[in-house]
C-alpha cells in the first residue's frame, strides 16, 4: 500500500466500486440508482477541483446542469445533431459562459460570491422555466436517448438499458475522476491549493490568481454540464428543477459532506446522498428530518468531511 | 400615475419582509459571522405556529406572540445545538450546517403541522384602503408599519441600550469583545433570539396575505440573503434598503414587464451592484493585513 | 547596479501618512536592512514595494524599471520574492508542495497537458521536485517534505517560506522578521542563509527586530521612525546615531543612552 499513490488508490477504489456494486443488486432497480451515484460523483468530482482545491464556493452550478441537459434535449430536435455531439456543445456553451461570468462574479469574496454565483443559478433557471416555447416550461420536455444499447445491439450484444447506462456512467466518472486527479498533483492544481490557503502568498510565487479561480470554476462546470446531459439522457426527460437552487445545494453538500479535498471523499459524499433518499422512502415523512440532521451531525462532528475526516482518525489511532 | 403607486405598494409589503429576513441575517452575522440559510424557515415557523395555535382555541393576538416566543426558543436551541458546537468552523461547513438545519426544520413542521396552505383572519379586514387612486391592504400597511416598528426598536436597542451596544462591540471585534468582560456567549444566543423572533413576526403579518406553508421557508431565504448582501452584508440600514429594493423591482418588473421574470429582475440587479461594489451597497470594504 | 530603487514612497491609511518620503536603493548581492520601532511604518513600505498595497506617492524600480503600483505576480515574475511577518504558508499543503507551489513561474502555464497528465507535465513536475528537495535540503528541511506544512513549528515555517520564495529565483527577496519567533540557534541558521543568498547576488532588503543579526549581516541599514526615514548608512554609523537612539528609547533615553556611550 505504502507505494501506492493516493491518485491509484482512488482510481482502484473506483474501478473496484463500479465492477463489484453489481454483485450485490437484488433487481434493475439499483442500476438506475447506482448510475445516479456516478453521474453525480461527476457533478461533484468538478466540485471538488472549485471548492476543494480553489476554495471558492458556488450555489449556482445546477445552472451548468440545467444547459448541459437542455442542450441535449433541444440540439437534437433543432439542429439535428446527435446526442453525443449535443452533450459536448452543452459543455462547450457551459464552459464559455463559466468563462465570460466568471470574470467578474470571482472577484467577490465568501458570501459575497455565494450570492453571486445563487443569483447566476437562479437565472437559468428562471430562463429555463420561462422559455416554454423553446423548453417546455416547467412541465419539462423529452430527451433522445444516447443510444448506446441501439449501438451495442447492432453488434449483437443486448443489455438491459439499465445495464448500459450503469456501466457507462461508472465509466465516464473514472475518466472524470481521473483527470481530476492528474489535476492536484500538477502545477495548475499547486496553484489552486495555493491560492486556496493565501491568495496573497500565491501571487508573490507569480500566481495570477484571478485567472486560475477563473480555470477552476470553468473547469466544474463542464463536469457539472456533463453530468446534467447524462442525467437528461438516462431519464429520457429534463424539467429546469435540474437547474433549480435545491439541486445546487445538493451538489454543494454532497462535495463538502464527504470531503472537498478528495475526489474519493466527494463521491462517496455523492453515493451516500444519493442512496439516502432511496432508503429513506421508507420513513416517508421523516425523509427530510434525517437528511437535515445527518447534513448537521457530519458537518459539526466531521469539519473536513466524512472520509478525511475518518482518514486522519483511523491514522491518528495507528500511529 | 396610480398604476406605479399600485406597484409601489405591493412593492412595499414584499420588500418589508425581505428587509425583515434579511435583518435576521444581519444580526446573526454581525454576532457570529454564520449566514444563516433557516431564517426562512423562522418565518414559516411564526406563521405556521400561529395558525396551529389560533384553531387550537388560543385567540389570535395571543397565539401570535406564542408563536414568536416559540420560535426565538427554536432559534436559541439553534444556536446552541448546531452552530455553537461547529465555531471557527468554514464558511461553506456553516452554510451547509444552517441548510441541514432548514431542511430539519421543514422535515418538524411537515409532521408536527402538516403540508397544507394556511391562513388567518387579517388583523384589521380586507377592506382596501384607496389612496391616490391605487389601493393598499390594511393587512400590507400593518406589514409596512410592523417592519418600521421592529427597525425603530432595533435601532434604539443598538444605540441606547449597553446590551445593543455590547452586540454592536461583539460584532466588531469578538476577542476584544470578551477582554472588556462582554459575554459573547450571551450575545450569540440573543442574537440567535432576536433574530428568530423578527422572522417570526414578519411571519405572523404576513401570513394573511401571502399564506403560509411548511415549505415557504426556502424562497424567502435566498430573497433575503440576496437583499442582505445587495445592501452590504453586516449593516442593518443596508438589509433594510437592500430588502426594499429587492421587493420594488420585483413588484415593478411585474407590473411594467413580465411576473415571469420578477424573480430574474432581482438577481440581475443584485449582480450588477455587486459587480459595481463588491462589498454591497453599504458593506464595509475588507482590506488584506498581511 | 542598483537593483532596486526607492523614490519618494508614500502611503496614507484614514488621512494618517503611515509612510511618508521614503527613498533608498539596494544594490545586486547587499543586504539592506530597514529598522525601526513598533509601528514604524516598516511592514507597510514592504506591502508597497511588493505590490500588496499601492502607495498614493513616489516610486519603485526594479533593475531599472519603473514597477509601481504593480501586482505581487508580475513582481514575482520581475524578480521580486518575499516572505511575510505573520506566516503566509499554504498551510493544507504539504512542506515539499509548498516550495513545489514556489516554482509557478518557471513552470509556466499548462492546464490542459495537467489536466491529461501528459508526459510533458508528469517531466516537468519530477524536475521541480528534484529542484524543490534540493531548496529544503538548503534550509535544513529535507525530513519534513511530506509532513503538512501545519505540522511544522514556527521556526521551520520561517525557513520554509524562506524556501519558497528562493523557488521564485528571485533577484531581490524581501524578508519580514525572518528571525522573529526563532531560538537563538534558529536565528543563527537563517543568519547564514541570508548571507550565502547574498553571496549569490540576490539583493536582500531585511525587516528585522533581532539588533544582533541585523548588525551583523547587513552592509547597509535604513532606519524608519513614523512612517519617514530618518537616516541610513553603515550599521556601525547608525547604531551610533543619536537620533536612532532616540527614536527606539525617546528623546530622554536618548541622551542617557548617548551619555553613556560617552
Amino acid at each position: 500500500m505504502k507505494n501506492l499513490s493516493p491518485k491509484t488508490i482512488t482510481l482502484l477504489a473506483l474501478v473496484a466500486l463500479v465492477l463489484v456494486a453489481p454483485l450485490f443488486f437484488p433487481s434493475s432497480f439499483y442500476y438506475r440508482v447506482g448510475t445516479l451515484m456516478f453521474i453525480n460523483g461527476l457533478a461533484v468530482t468538478g466540485l471538488v477541483i472549485l471548492i476543494g482545491y480553489a476554495g471558492q464556493i458556488s450555489l449556482g452550478h445546477a445552472g451548468f446542469c440545467g444547459i448541459g441537459a437542455y442542450a441535449c434535449a433541444l440540439a437534437p430536435v433543432h439542429l439535428g445533431l446527435p446526442p453525443v455531439v449535443a452533450m459536448l456543445l452543452g459543455a462547450l456553451i457551459s464552459g464559455v459562459l463559466a468563462y465570460l461570468v466568471g470574470r467578474p462574479i470571482l472577484r467577490l469574496k465568501g458570501h459575497y460570491l455565494a450570492v453571486a454565483t445563487l443569483g447566476f443559478g437562479i437565472l437559468i433557471f428562471m430562463v429555463l422555466s420561462n422559455e416554454s416555447w423553446l423548453t417546455g416550461g416547467p412541465d419539462g420536455m423529452q430527451v433522445e436517448d444516447l443510444g448506446l444499447r441501439d449501438l451495442l445491439k447492432s453488434l449483437g450484444l443486448s443489455v438491459p438499458a439499465a445495464q448500459v447506462w450503469y456501466w457507462f456512467s461508472g465509466l465516464v466518472l473514472l475518466l472524470g475522476a481521473l483527470l481530476a486527479l492528474n489535476l492536484h498533483t500538477s502545477s495548475t492544481g499547486r496553484a489552486l491549493r495555493a491560492l486556496h490557503d493565501s491568495e496573497i502568498a500565491a501571487r508573490t510565487v507569480g500566481v495570477d490568481v484571478a485567472y486560475f479561480k477563473l480555470m477552476a470554476f470553468v473547469i466544474s462546470a463542464v463536469y457539472a454540464s456533463v453530468s446534467g446531459s447524462l442525467l437528461a439522457m438516462m431519464n429520457k426527460f429534463v424539467t429546469p428543477d435540474i437547474a433549480g437552487f435545491l439541486h445546487s445545494v445538493q451538489m454543494v453538500t454532497m462535495t463538502v459532506l464527504g470531503g472537498a479535498g478528495s475526489v474519493f471523499g466527494a463521491i462517496t459524499g455523492a453515493s451516500i446522498l444519493t442512496a439516502l433518499p432511496q432508503a429513506l422512502t421508507v420513513f416517508h415523512d421523516y425523509e427530510h428530518i434525517v437528511l437535515g440532521l445527518i447534513m448537521m451531525l457530519v458537518m459539526i462532528f466531521l469539519r473536513e468531511g466524512l472520509v478525511p475526516s475518518l482518514i486522519k482518525r483511523f491514522s491518528r489511532r495507528q500511529g | 400615475m396610480s398604476d406605479l403607486l399600485q406597484f409601489v405598494f405591493s412593492g412595499l409589503t414584499v420588500g418589508a419582509v425581505y428587509a425583515l429576513v434579511a435583518l435576521g441575517f444581519t444580526i446573526i452575522y454581525n454576532a457570529s459571522d454564520v449566514v444563516n440559510f433557516s431564517q426562512g424557515e423562522f418565518v414559516m415557523l411564526g406563521g405556521m405556529s400561529t395558525v396551529f395555535l389560533s384553531a387550537a382555541g388560543v385567540p389570535l393576538p395571543a397565539a401570535a406572540i406564542l408563536a414568536v416566543v416559540i420560535t426565538a426558543l427554536v432559534g436559541v436551541a439553534l444556536n446552541k445545538f448546531a452552530i455553537e458546537p461547529a465555531r471557527n468552523a468554514s464558511v461553506v461547513t456553516i452554510i451547509i450546517i444552517t441548510i441541514g438545519a432548514s431542511i430539519f426544520l421543514r422535515g418538524v413542521a411537515q409532521i408536527v403541522f402538516d403540508k397544507q396552505l394556511h391562513r388567518f383572519e387579517s388583523f384589521s379586514g380586507d377592506v382596501p384602503i384607496e389612496i391616490l387612486g391605487a389601493t393598499i391592504l390594511p393587512q400590507s400597511v400593518w406589514v409596512i408599519f410592523g417592519a418600521a416598528v421592529i427597525f425603530t426598536g432595533l435601532y434604539l436597542f443598538f444605540t441606547r441600550t449597553l446590551t445593543g451596544k455590547a452586540v454592536l462591540a461583539t460584532a466588531n471585534n469578538r476577542l476584544a469583545a470578551r477582554l472588556v468582560g462582554i459575554n459573547t456567549n450571551f450575545i450569540m444566543t440573543l442574537s440567535f433570539a432576536l433574530s428568530a423572533a423578527i422572522g417570526a413576526v414578519a411571519g405572523v403579518l404576513v401570513t394573511p396575505i401571502t399564506l403560509t406553508s411548511y415549505d415557504i421557508g426556502i424562497a424567502l431565504a435566498l430573497k433575503g440573503f440576496a437583499a442582505a448582501m445587495l445592501g452590504g452584508m453586516g449593516n442593518p440600514f443596508g438589509a433594510l434598503v437592500g430588502g426594499l429594493v429587492v421587493g420594488l423591482i420585483e413588484a415593478l418588473t411585474a407590473g411594467y414587464i413580465s411576473s415571469t421574470y420578477k424573480d430574474a429582475a432581482a438577481f440581475i440587479v443584485i449582480l450588477a451592484v455587486l459587480f459595481v461594489m463588491p462589498s454591497g451597497l453599504f458593506g464595509r470594504a475588507a482590506v488584506n493585513r498581511v | 547596479m542598483k537593483l532596486l530603487e526607492i523614490e519618494g514612497l508614500g502611503i496614507d491609511f484614514g488621512g494618517v501618512k503611515a509612510v511618508d518620503a521614503v527613498s533608498f536603493a539596494v544594490t545586486e548581492g547587499e543586504i539592506v536592512s530597514v529598522i525601526g520601532p513598533n509601528g514604524a511604518g516598516k511592514t507597510t513600505l514592504f506591502n508597497m514595494i511588493s505590490g500588496v498595497y499601492l502607495p498614493a506617492r513616489g516610486s519603485v524600480r526594479l533593475a531599472g524599471e519603473t514597477v509601481t503600483g504593480l501586482p505581487p505576480q508580475a513582481l514575482a515574475a520581475r524578480g521580486l520574492s518575499r516572505t511575510f511577518q505573520n506566516l503566509q504558508v499554504f498551510q493544507q499543503m504539504s512542506v515539499l508542495d509548498n516550495v513545489m507551489a514556489g516554482f509557478h513561474l518557471s513552470e509556466g502555464r499548462h492546464i490542459l497537458s495537467d489536466i491529461l497528465a501528459l508526459p510533458s507535465s508528469l517531466r516537468r513536475n519530477r524536475e521541480t521536485e528534484d529542484a524543490a528537495r534540493k531548496l529544503l535540503a538548503r534550509v535544513g528541511l529535507e525530513r519534513g517534505a511530506e509532513l503538512i506544512a501545519s505540522q511544522l513549528s514556527y521556526g521551520a515555517l520561517k525557513r520554509l517560506e524562506i524556501a519558497r520564495a528562493l523557488a521564485c529565483k528571485p533577484r531581490l527577496l524581501l524578508l519580514d522578521e525572518p528571525a522573529a519567533g526563532c531560538n537563538a540557534v534558529e536565528t543563527e541558521e537563517i543568519d547564514h542563509l541570508i548571507a550565502a543568498v547574498a553571496k549569490e547576488g540576490v539583493a536582500i532588503l531585511l525587516v528585522e527586530h533581532d539588533m544582533k543579526l541585523v548588525m551583523k549581516i547587513s552592509d547597509h541599514i535604513v532606519v524608519l521612525d513614523h512612517g519617514v526615514k530618518i537616516t541610513e548608512g553603515k550599521p556601525e554609523v547608525v547604531a551610533r546615531d543619536p537620533k536612532v537612539i532616540e527614536a527606539y528609547l525617546g528623546a530622554h533615553g536618548g541622551k542617557e543612552a548617548a551619555n553613556a556611550l560617552g
